[in-house]
């Protein structure tokens, strides 16, 4: 192999800077957030559904909430255990998670999403 | 090894009949597999306590509409859906956002001759609002669906989150129904009403005839406002209370030689 030590040097230098957001941000992530919950979240132990649905998939069942009662009028909704909630951002999720700063935006900050839910509908601080 | 024209032609037809098989699996396979009935539409229903129709409609009595009347409807229906005063806040006319809103006879009804209109029509402004029509134009020219007709009561309601203000559907109303948000609401709103929502720059509004008060039990706010001068429910039921006005008294809607086939009917 003919000029071994300028390649390997070139694949050295290759990686280092391809390795660069890891090495350059070790130490310096911020921990994942602690989501805060109010007394009331608390006290109902259970979300509508299991926590870890909601964790992941809160925002599957905002966008079905969304369809059924915008576009069909189908405004409760029938959760696994059989109760029943008016399906509403604002009224029913805000009404227990009503720490929008401490609940909502930490893990959205988080991982850099940028939900436009509160471009319109509104949570309790706003309407005080 | 010999490779003939006759062999490459031979194994280049099998390859193409694999292929097509192969394709023609992968189209029906899926098939099969999604066969089984998703369960997911009966997790939600309707409110028990709903006001239900086929098609609502609202009779509009001129004859007892005055200037009290107009701002009480107006002010009703603009408190409670957050509707933007860019007008009254700002002067900003171009940018005016209403939902129901009184205007002369003659602008309403320009099919109409007005020769010799009475002196009530002439001097007092009737209410004007989405007529919720059965041909709805709206509907036809969105693009997203943003603006649908639900087929269950036949309100024409609008989807904000698919809205791309392309504004063809302003185009498309004969009636003038609908407004777009030229500029941010929030500074326009003196108090926000948190059961309900607002909209955002970039998106058409106009009346929604009260659907989320429907769906809990109760009748649109400028008809309670409007102090027994007009009156709601279903047109497709020949023994509610609008069907038994209309078919006592004489109702016009506005631009019926449009096939719209508006269900606000006004009575002169």
């Amino acid at each position: 192999m003919y000029d071994k030590g300028k390649i390997v040097t070139g694949l050295v230098i290759f990686f280092v800077i391809l390795a660069f957001p890891f090495w350059y941000n070790r130490g310096a992530m911020a921990p994942s957030p602690e989501l805060e919950l109010t007394d009331r979240a608390k006290q109902a132990e259970r979300c509508i559904e299991d926590t870890a649905y909601m964790t992941t998939e809160h925002m599957q069942l905002l966008d079905e909430w969304r369809n059924a009662v915008v576009r069909d009028g189908n405004r409760l909704y029938v959760s696994e255990d059989g109760t029943e909630y008016v399906a509403s951002l604002s009224d029913t999720c805000m009404d227990c998670h009503s720490n929008k700063a401490d609940f909502c935006d930490r893990c959205h900050d988080y991982v850099l999403a940028d939900p436009y839910c509160w471009d319109c509908h509104t949570y309790p601080e706003e309407n005080n | 090894m010999e490779n003939s024209r006759r062999s490459f032609l031979k194994k280049a037809g099998y390859s193409i009949l694999g292929v097509g098989a192969g394709s023609l699996l992968i189209g029906v396979i899926p098939k099969f597999a999604t066969a089984a009935p998703e369960q997911t539409a009966s997790k939600y229903k309707s409110r028990p306590e709903a006001l239900k129709a086929n098609r609502w409609g609202m009779i509009i009595d001129t004859r007892k509409i005055n200037r009290r009347i107009n701002r009480n409807m107006q002010q009703a229906c603009h408190r409670i859906h957050n509707v933007p005063d860019h007008v009254g806040k700002f002067g900003a006319k171009n940018h005016e956002i209403k939902w129901i809103w009184p205007t002369p006879f003659k602008n309403a009804f320009i099919s109409q001759d007005a020769q010799y209109l009475s002196d009530h029509l002439k001097n007092t402004e009737i209410p004007v609002l989405c007529n919720h029509c059965a041909n709805p134009p709206c509907v036809r020219v969105c693009p997203t669906k943003a603006t649908f007709k639900r087929e269950s009561d036949g309100l024409v309601l609008m989807d904000y989150h698919r809205c791309i203000g392309c504004r063809f559907c302003m185009a498309g109303c004969p009636y003038g129904a609908r407004s777009f948000n030229y500029r941010d609401p929030r500074p326009a709103i003196e108090n926000i009403e948190p059961n309900f929502t607002l909209r955002t720059i970039g998106v058409v509004e106009k009346c929604n005839f009260c659907a989320e008060r429907i769906a809990r039990g109760e009748i649109p706010a400028c008809v309670e406002a409007s102090n027994g001068a007009s009156v709601f429910g279903d047109l497709d039921d020949a023994s509610s209370d609008i069907r038994k006005m209309l078919a006592e008294q004489y109702a016009i809607t506005r631009k019926p030689e449009l096939g719209t086939y508006p269900s606000v009917f006004y009575i002169i």
